[in-house]
């Protein structure tokens, strides 16, 4: 699992990809690519394909065409699992569905990968170290009265989606996701959860933020990537829009549509 | 400076898993020393006890994971049946008549019986994994249907008659599974023993962690890496085995077979498992819960005759029970909900919402 310092110019690369369920195209041909240390916003309406790649990247779906490629080498598709994807070092924040509620941190940071004895028994201990120093380093929730133990119903939104992404950056991951992260959190929340993505980027990593809210995307990705229909259709550098543009933008492409669907 | 209030549930309550119901125990217990004296004062209601409660507190303990991962299985009293069955004509029709003359027995073969049994059983488990993983039946329907379709089985093959195996007792098994130590039933060691390692399983394995991260939420177990199909169908499996091993130990303790043995522990056992503390909505088990729930079930049935009072009031007894631990859970687990309740019992507004927003709001600099 050691992928050491090797050089690589981009941390995703997604060529061709098509996911057809049945006749309906979700995607048809996405060229996506994510570079070194760059956080790109992946926006689109409902149902422009925002989730099913995520999926296909993920591991969680296998995708009809296409190919892969992570830190410039390819992926084999057919043997491309969740667990593959963690193993190659990408990791995923879901929109509020990452933690289990009734479970503590500490099972919450490890599930999955737990660290056991041969026989497959916890090292608890060791575990409980380790969230210890997650808490403390990659988050920062010092003094916040939440320790490894704490129950994760016991924590505001933006607390878990904090947790999340600390957790994903402890298994080093070099590309992480996020899917909508803010979506249904309080404008205070929404703040934090905005502060720990720039740390994901000061940290040197790469990460591709999927999101509804033109603003909050807008506020820290690189790049801003356009999907509709299942398609890319245009991209914009940090500085080229702001915010108010980019929303006409978005706006002209659904009236298109609406023309071309009727 | 006051510190920060914890965000833990970590009140003695929950620190040591299954308090309550350690104490409802011992309350069950001294009431009936006071109604029935003369039995519950004498040890031999505990002698007798401690072998009546092995057969359903070995179930209890797997439906503990089952229920802990979100499923529910019915089936088990079927399994409990079969698998006796299988262990019975085996004994009865192979190995009995070959040791009719000879002082030498096999051991060995019983053991083997044994064995199979139990493979009988997980595979039967395995099948009511399949059906809910493969096919995608919901638990509840499909273990409800193998729980006739494995009575109708075993009826038929035993063509509804009982078997005694009396000579059993000539066999090593039957001194290691089901003897006595001094006044103590044997049984009563390996169910807590076994209590012990499913504890372990639970609480401490990746197996166990799955499962509750299963019942809890198999979408996010999905996400995160875990394998949920493979797990459901090893969880089903392994109620099949211990459905299998209750079965063996009833029939040993019985040196019989009837066929309507275990239809009785269909309630009584989930009831033990309820009554414990686990959580029908899943993410949530105590197995120190189980075995004393299995205990108070065990004793207020014993109990109530013991006191005097018809044989009739047993069901109605062990119900009001269930109903005030459940109750009783839920008021714990749920601090916003049961307002009314926790009113009346004085519980409520300590974890208040104004509190916890404050210490939110402190992040370090």
């Amino acid at each position: 699992m050691d992928r050491g310092d090797q050089d690589y110019g981009t941390a995703l690369r997604a060529e061709g990809i098509e996911m057809w369920f049945g006749n309906v195209g979700a995607l048809t041909g996405v060229d996506l690519s994510v570079g070194r240390n760059e956080i790109v916003g992946l926006v689109g309406d409902n149902g422009a394909g925002k989730s099913t790649l995520i999926k296909i990247i993920t591991g969680v779906l296998r995708p009809t065409a296409g190919s892969l490629y992570i830190r410039d080498e390819a992926v084999d598709l057919r043997g491309y699992s969740v667990l593959r994807a963690h193993q190659l070092g990408i990791e995923t924040v879901h929109q509020e569905r990452s933690l289990c509620e009734k479970q503590p941190l500490w099972r919450n940071f490890f599930v999955g990968r737990q660290i056991t004895n041969r026989f497959g028994f916890i090292n608890v201990r060791k575990q409980k170290e380790l969230a210890q120093e997650i808490l403390l380093k990659s988050i920062g929730f010092r003094g916040a009265g939440i320790t490894v133990d704490t129950i994760v119903e016991d924590l505001s939104g933006g607390e878990r989606q904090g947790i999340a992404i600390g957790r994903a950056m402890h298994f080093n991951a070099d590309l992480i996701f996020l899917d909508e992260p803010t979506a249904a959190l309080g404008v205070k929340e929404v703040s934090k959860v905005l502060e720990f993505v720039k740390d994901i980027k000061t940290s040197g990593r790469a990460c591709l933020y999927i999101e509804h809210n033109l603003a909050h995307v807008h506020a820290v990705a690189d790049r801003i990537v356009i999907i509709d229909r299942g398609t890319i259709v245009h991209q914009v550098l940090r500085g080229e829009m702001s915010v108010a543009e980019l929303t006409s933008f978005l706006i002209e492409l659904q009236t298109e549509r609406e023309h071309a669907d009727t | 400076m006051p510190t920060p209030e914890l965000k833990t549930h970590q009140t003695l309550w929950s620190r040591i898993e299954g308090l309550p119901i350690v104490l409802a125990f011992v309350v069950v217990i001294a009431a009936f020393m006071i109604t029935a004296p003369e039995s519950f004062l004498g040890y031999r209601m505990y002698t007798t006890l401690a072998s009546t409660v092995v057969p359903p507190l070995i179930l209890g303990l797997g439906l503990t994971l089952v229920i802990a991962a979100g499923e529910i299985d019915l089936s088990f009293p079927s399994v409990l049946k079969i698998s006796s069955l299988v262990f019975v004509m085996i004994t009865k029709f192979g190995v009995f008549p070959l040791d009719e003359d000879m002082a030498d027995k096999h051991d060995l073969l019983v053991w083997g019986a044994f064995v199979l049994a139990l493979l009988v059983g997980g595979l039967i488990g395995f099948i009511n994994g399949l059906l809910v993983v493969r096919i995608g039946i919901p638990s509840i329907i499909a273990t409800l249907a193998t729980l006739f379709v494995w009575e109708g089985a075993t009826v038929i093959s035993s063509g509804g008659l009982s078997h005694n195996i009396r000579d059993i007792k000539e066999y090593v098994i039957f001194d290691v599974l089901t003897g006595r130590l001094g006044p103590v039933p044997v049984q009563f060691f390996w169910a807590i023993a076994l209590a012990a390692l499913m504890w372990f399983v639970l609480n401490r394995h990746r197996f166990g962690e799955h499962l509750l991260f299963i019942g809890d939420n198999a979408n996010v177990a999905r996400v995160v890496g875990v394998k949920v199909d493979r797990e459901r169908i090893k969880l089903f499996t392994l109620m099949g085995v211990l459905g299998a091993l209750a079965g063996i130990m009833l029939t040993l303790e019985n040196k019989n077979f009837f066929t309507t043995q275990g239809t009785g522990f269909l309630l009584v056992a989930l009831a033990a498992v309820f009554i414990g503390g686990t959580s029908i909505t899943g993410g949530k088990g105590s197995i120190v819960g189980t075995v004393f729930g299995s205990f108070i079930v065990g004793t207020v049935e014993a109990g109530v005759v013991g006191s005097g009072i018809s044989g009739f009031w047993t069901r109605l007894v062990v119900g009001l029970v269930f109903l005030a631990a459940v109750t009783f859970h839920l008021t714990v687990e749920k601090p916003k909900g049961f307002a009314g309740l926790r009113r009346i019992a004085g519980m409520g507004g300590r974890r208040s919402e104004e509190g916890s927003e404050r210490s939110r709001s402190t992040r370090p600099p």
